[in-house]
Parts: structure tokens; sequence; C-alpha cells
């Protein structure tokens, strides 16, 4: 089954059955969770004026720091891109020295988050406060939770395959990785525009 | 590598831990069915007790919390638990078949998406033994299932149906991808038979319809155990999200449970026409657009929340376009009856008993669509004969139909026929008893929901009758039952190729190899299998020398997995935040097992498939 790196097909992560149904399962995969996204967005736009006496979005939201996280994530979604350009030269060490970048940034925003949060919650913004903070905290703690996900399982794949060569059985794990890392940080640029350019316009 | 003989007298010996641990397609659709089934007799009791204390005015036989309970679970059970798992199931036992498959996609999630069901709704039916049923209907309307309503059965509701609609999800993917990317050698889309067509536009209505389910139960759950406040007005919350919310589900999830119905009649009815499907590109098509109106209109069932006129007319004209699909696909079955070699074995009376009863439904349908005046039938017993209209002689016909078609394949044996036509007699005729009177006394203006009603307001006569069809739909389903155990408990084999098929699932041998095709076969049109038939050959022109089979390996990790999520499940409901923690690290933990471990699967060697092969019954 394991093919040595010198044998290797152009696509790797598209050389076997078994690779093909993971990519295609993902992609649908990814389409549930635009489904799954869409819901939350709504209920949050519905919801978003509902501030029960509470503070308000105007009042809440910090562009300058919104804007450092939409950085680093950005830039992760390019490391994770430099991964997989690494996979299609081969290079195994460049591979996984990526995506530990990945990871790395991945958990400073995850990072930044909690701090922001914790910032929110002291101005009288908590989860229980209005519909407008449920729908809030919900839409970014499900977004949050997905940035987490990914991080442990690229870190999971990293651990696996740190002394292994690249072949056809985990080449296509890797690209996938990389497509579901790529699809939170597009949902992280609706919430970008939806939540906080829009909170903060009004 | 042990060779095959062993495998088999291995298996023997544990016989449950292969049940337990099977990743092949064709078990994971026994467990679906037989779990189904199980399911469906319960949500039966609940329905006959509903009747019975429907039988006479201001009758006590249960009381009114009860009643809340019965239509709750009533509803619940038979749509998450009983039809779409039956339909799963059959889904399961086919498509692979008939797309000449070896396998599907992914082996692995499909029986992770089975012990999910399971799980979900054993945890479902725990609340009748632990604090009381979920009373909310089955829609769950906020604020009656917020904590508003006070007692735990809603918790129940809410994470049961969460866990059971993973599984559903994953069955949806599962699909997907196995009906484009494993299709045989010259099977194109054009080619390929209206169940699998069915089945594979199903599981895009299931991919885009459970995620926003999952949200709305999650939202459920923050308001119920975390005092969030999405329904809660109080606090800003706006229960029409909710009803959004699950009204765009809840829509796709009616034509979920009806397209693989249409694909059950489109494969039988041709196979006891003698004749091909009249109109396939059509049937495609008209499926097709279905799922795609289906997802547009969505608020028809919520006509009198206020919407306003525009809302209305824009929702009530989209329902209405639905009809004429389904009017094209009512014709085509018609016409391919017209001119057929008719025969009416069990399978086909479910078949032709859908035609009539399916489009009663469908016409009360349009009667619901128009806005005005669904402001007088809005919940009414209207309602309820429409959907049972449209449900039990819609889907619950088409899965009887499909049970009696396909079970030679799936168990290798062949239903009793004399007991088969009882079921479906007492069983159609129950039906119609049960629900006609129903739209006559919603006219009259009983309410549903209601668990009892005055007399001298005409309501006594229908009701009457109503229960005695319920009764006796019991006593069809209880000959159903009677049949399977007869059946299963004699020796006889089903004949190869027992109905005189069109479709490839019957140019393998019975009982079906656990590889399905030895070679894969080489399809050169629709109807792949009568072709060749048609060309004096007994068995499809294989596309590829014979050579090693591929299988996947078993894996208890499913298992786990749905009971690690089962586990967490009752610490949130018994507010002990120890037990939800482990059972959800114990879910992480199996996940991180099933990535770092390596499964290549393992080899059926050629030398092994000729005998099996060969003693296969084929003619």
């Amino acid at each position: 089954m394991s093919t040595q790196s010198s044998t290797l097909p152009p696509h790797p992560e598209k050389a076997t059955l078994e690779g093909k149904n993971k990519f295609l399962g993902l992609w649908f995969f990814l389409g549930g969770e635009t489904a799954l996204f869409a819901t939350l967005f709504g209920t949050y736009l519905g919801l978003r004026n509902s501030n029960a006496g509470g503070p308000t979005a105007e009042e809440l939201f910090s562009l300058p720091l919104v804007f450092v996280m939409t950085i680093i994530l950005l830039v992760s979604s390019m490391t994770s891109v430099l991964a997989v350009m690494a996979m299609r030269r081969r290079n195994m060490k460049a591979l996984l020295g990526w995506f530990i970048v990945t990871v790395i940034l991945g958990l400073s925003f995850i990072g930044l988050e909690i701090y922001e949060f914790y910032h929110y919650t002291l101005e009288g913004h908590q989860f229980t406060k209005s519909a407008f903070a449920s729908a809030f905290y919900t839409l970014l703690g499900t977004h949050g939770s997905h940035v987490a996900f990914g991080c442990a399982w690229i870190t999971a794949l990293v651990i696996r395959n740190f002394k292994r060569p690249l072949d056809t059985y985990n080449a296509p794990k890797f690209y996938l990785a990389s497509l579901y890392w790529h699809f939170i940080d597009v949902v992280w640029v609706f919430i970008f525009s939806l939540v906080y350019l829009l909170g903060v316009i009004g | 590598m042990a060779t095959h003989t062993e495998q088999l007298s291995h298996r023997k010996k544990s016989a449950l831990w292969d049940w337990l641990t099977t990743v092949d397609h064709k078990k994971i659709a026994i467990l679906y069915c037989l779990a189904g089934l199980f399911f469906f007799i319960l949500g039966g009791i609940e329905a006959v007790l509903i009747r019975i204390q429907l039988l006479y005015p201001e009758f006590s036989f249960v009381s009114a919390q009860t009643f809340n309970e019965l239509i709750t679970m009533h509803g619940t059970t038979m749509i998450f638990l009983a039809a779409m798992p039956i339909f799963l199931g059959l889904m399961n036992a086919v498509v692979p078949l008939q797309i000449g498959a070896r396998d599907v996609a992914f082996p692995f999630m499909n029986a992770l998406g089975l012990w999910l069901f399971i799980f979900g709704g054993l945890l479902l039916n725990m609340s009748w033994f632990l604090g009381g049923a979920p009373d909310a209907g089955w829609t769950a309307y906020a604020p009656l299932s917020t904590d508003y309503a006070g007692t735990s059965g809603m918790d129940y509701y809410v994470l049961g149906l969460q866990i059971a609609g993973f599984g559903t999800l994953m069955g949806g993917i599962n699909f997907l991808v196995t009906v484009i990317n494993m299709r045989a050698p010259g099977m194109s889309f054009m080619r390929m038979p209206m169940f699998t067509w069915a089945s594979f536009i199903t599981s895009a209505l299931i991919l885009f319809a459970f995620p926003p389910l999952t949200i709305g139960f999650f939202l459920l759950m923050f308001d119920r155990f975390f005092g969030s406040n999405f329904f809660v007005a109080d606090a800003g919350g706006n229960v029409i999200v909710w009803e959004h919310i699950f009204w765009i589900f809840g829509h796709p999830e009616v034509y979920i449970l009806i397209l693989p119905a249409f694909g059950i009649l489109s494969e039988v009815i041709p196979t006891f026409s003698r004749k091909r499907l009249f109109g396939y590109s059509a049937m495609v098509f008209a499926t097709a657009l279905i799922a795609f109106l289906g997802f547009m209109v969505w608020a028809h069932h919520m006509f009198t929340t206020g919407l306003g006129p525009v809302a209305n007319s824009i929702f009530a004209i989209a329902t209405m376009t639905i009809a004429i699909p389904t009017g094209v696909k009512i014709f085509n079955w018609l016409f391919t009856m017209w001119g057929g070699q008719l025969r009416f074995p069990t399978a086909n009376l479910w078949a032709v008993g859908f035609i009539p009863s399916f489009l009663i439904g469908g016409m009360t349908g349009i009667m619901l669509s128009v806005a005005p005046a669904d402001y007088q039938y809005h919940d009414t017993y209207f309602v309820v004969a429409h959907f049972h209209y449209v449900i039990v002689g819609g889907s619950v016909f088409g899965i009887f139909a499909g049970l009696y078609y396909w079970w030679p394949r799936m168990f290798s044996k062949t239903l009793n026929e004399t007991l088969g036509k009882w079921h479906f007699w007492t069983f159609f005729i129950g039906f119609h008893f049960t629900f006609f009177p129903q739209h006559f006394l919603g006219l009259m203006g009983m309410p549903r929901r209601v668990f009892t009603y005055l007399s001298g307001q005409n309501l006594e006569a229908g009701n009457f009758v109503s229960t005695i069809g319920a009764f006796l739909m019991g006593v069809g389903t209880i000959i159903f039952i009677v049949n399977i155990i007869m059946t299963q408990s004699k020796k006889e084999v089903a004949a190869y190729d027992p109905w005189d098929g069109r479709t490839l699932e019957w140019a393998i041998p019975i009982p079906t190899p656990e590889y399905n095709f030895a070679q894969l076969p080489l399809v050169k049109g629709l109807d792949a299998f009568w072709i060749e038939k048609m060309n004096g050959n007994k068995v499809m022109t294989p596309a590829e020398p014979l050579d090693d089979v591929h299988m996947p390996n078993g894996s208890i990790l499913p298992l786990l997995m749905s009971l690690s999520f089962f586990v967490a499940a009752f610490g949130f409901i018994f507010d002990v935040l120890f037990v939800a923690i482990l059972g959800l690290a114990s879910f992480f933990f199996c996940m991180l097992l099933r990535s770092v471990i390596d499964d290549h699967g393992y080899h059926i060697h050629k030398e092994e498939l000729i005998p099996v092969e060969n003693k296969g019954g084929k003619a």
C-alpha cells in the first residue's frame, strides 16, 4: 500500500479511490457546514439588536483587535497552502513545518478570542445577558471550536506522520485538513463582515 | 492472512461480535431495518393509544399530560426512528448493488451513522422511564419546549435527536460520494436505476436540511441547559426563529421521507409490468425539481404566524408548483403499467395501493397551500389527515413495497405471499378507515393535539370509525411480523433473480457474497441486467478480470463512539458535569484512535472467489 516518495504520482492526494472519496466527502461535509453556519448567521442577524438593555454591538466591538485576529487567520490559511505546495514537491519536512506554523497561528487566534470574550463579559455582555449575546457567543463559539478542532486534527496528523514518508495513504489526509482549514477561514471573513463591521456601522 | 473458509468459521464462533463491529453495508442495512421496524412498532403502539383515548368524547383512557407525551413521541419516533432509518436501510441494501459497487465510500462512517441512530433512539425512549417523555409535539415549538415546560422530557428529545441526526447526516454524505465515485464501468448517471437516483437526491436533501436542525437543537439545548435567551422573549429572544429553523429542516424532511418511496415505486412497477419505466429522464428531472422546490416552501407551515400577505403568497405559489413534477411522476407510473404484463405479488400491491392513497394526500396538500384557506384548516384534524395520507399512504406503503421486493436480496428468503396479501388488505383498508374521516373531523372544527372533545358536536362517529381503522392497521402490522418470523424460521432459500428483475442487484448470487461482485459488471444501458437477459446472457458481462478483492476491516469504534455520546447526554440531562465531560472525552479519544491507527483493510484472494461464485445458485 505505502509507496516511496520517489514513485509517487503527481497528485498523491487523489491517486487512490479512497483519496478521491475522502476529497469529495469533505467537500460535501463543507457543504453541510455551510448550511450550519448560514443558520447561525441567520439567527444572529435576526437577534443582533435584541440586547435587552445590555451593551450593544457598537459599544462592544473593537476593530483593531479583530483586525489582528483576521490577519492571523488569513496568514494561517496561506501557511497551509505552503504546506500543500511542499507536498507537491514531495518535501515532507517542509510540509510538516508549515502545518506546525499553521497550528501555532490557529492557537494564537484562539488565545486572542478568549481574551476578547473575557473582556466582553467584564463589560456586562455575558452569554445569558440577552438574545443578542446568546447569538453572538454561539456563532463565534461555533467558529472558535471549529478552529480548535482543526488545530487538534492537524496536530494529530503531524504526530502520526512525523517519521513516515509521504505516501498515497497520508497525502489525502493532509490535503483534507488544509481544505477544512480554508473553510473555517472563509467563515471568519463572513463573521468579520456581518458581525463586526455591521455591528460597528450599526 | 487467514483464508476465506477460516474466516467463515471464525465468524460463526462470534456472530454477536461480528454484528457489533460490522462495516459491511449489507449487514448495516439489516440492522437499520430491524431497529427501524422495532421503532415502527413502538410508534404504532403509541398511535393506537392515542386513538383509544379519542374513541369516545370526554374519554379518560390516558391523562392530558400522557396524551401530549404520546403525540410527541409518536410523531418523533415514526419520522426520525422508523421511516428514515428503514429508508437508509434499504439504501444500504440496494444502492451499492444497483450501481455495481463492491462497497460504500465510507464503510466505517456508515457503521458510525447506524450506531448513532440506535443510541439516539434509545436515549429518546429512555425518557419514558426516567422523568417523563417529551410533551411539546414533534415540532418542539418554543416556548412549550424551553424551560417553561419544566419536565426533563425535552432534554431527551433535544439530545436523542441530535445524536440520531449526526448519524443521518453521515449516511447522506456517504451515499452522495458512493454514487458519484463508485459506479461500475458504463454506469453513467442517466443509466442509474431510479431508486439510486432517489437515494442520491435524498442524500443531498439530508446534507442541507440536517445542519439547520443541528443548530436548532443546539440553540434549544443552550436555552434549556445554559440559560441562553434565543427563545426567551423577556431577554429579546424570538420564538419565530425556532419555527423558521425547524421548518427549514422540517419541510425538506418530508421529501427525505417520500423521495425514496418514489424511487422504490419506480423499481417495483416496471419489474411487475415487464416494461421499462415510462419517461425515465422526466422522472429524474422531476425528482430533482421536487427536491429543489422542497427547500423553497418551508414557510407554508407558518401562514398563520403573521408573515404578511406577500410572504404568504410567495410561499403558497412555490408550494403549489411542487404538484407539477409530482403529477409527472404519478402519470409516468400509470403509463408504465399501461399495456404491461402486470403481475400483483404483494410488493406490487403496495406500489399500486400507493398511487391513489398518495394522490389524495397530494390533493389535500394543494388545498392547504392556499394561504387564506389555510387559516381555516390550520391546526385542525384536516392537517392530520393530510400528512398521514402522505406519510403513511406514501412513505410507509413505499417501505412495505420495498421490503417485500428486496427481502430476498437482503435475507435470502422470500416473504410469504398469502400472509403478505392479508397484511396489505388489512393495513390498506385500516389506513383509509383511520384517516379518511379525519378530513371531515377537521372541516367540522376538531382541533389537532387536543386530548379530548365534547359530545354533541357530531364528532363521535368520525372518531369512532377512525379508531377502528387504527386497530385494523395494528392487525395488519401483526400479520407482517408473523410473516417475518415464519419466513425467517424456514430453511428455504429464495430463488436466483426471484422477480425476473431488471437492475444489477438481481445479477448476483443469493445469498449476496460479502464482496458483492466478484468482477465489476460492464453496464450497457438502463436496466443493465435486463439488457443482458434479452441478449441471452444469464449473468452480467464482466468489466475486469477476476482479481483479489480489497475489503475494509470491521471496527468496534463506531459503537463505542455512539456509546460515548449516549453517556455524555445523560451527564447533561442529570447535570453531572463529570459524566458529560467523560463521555465527550471518550468520543474524541476514539476519534484520535481512528486517525492514528492505520487501517488498510484486507484482501480476499481470487482463488477463494471462484467456489463461492460457482455455487451461488445462478441458473
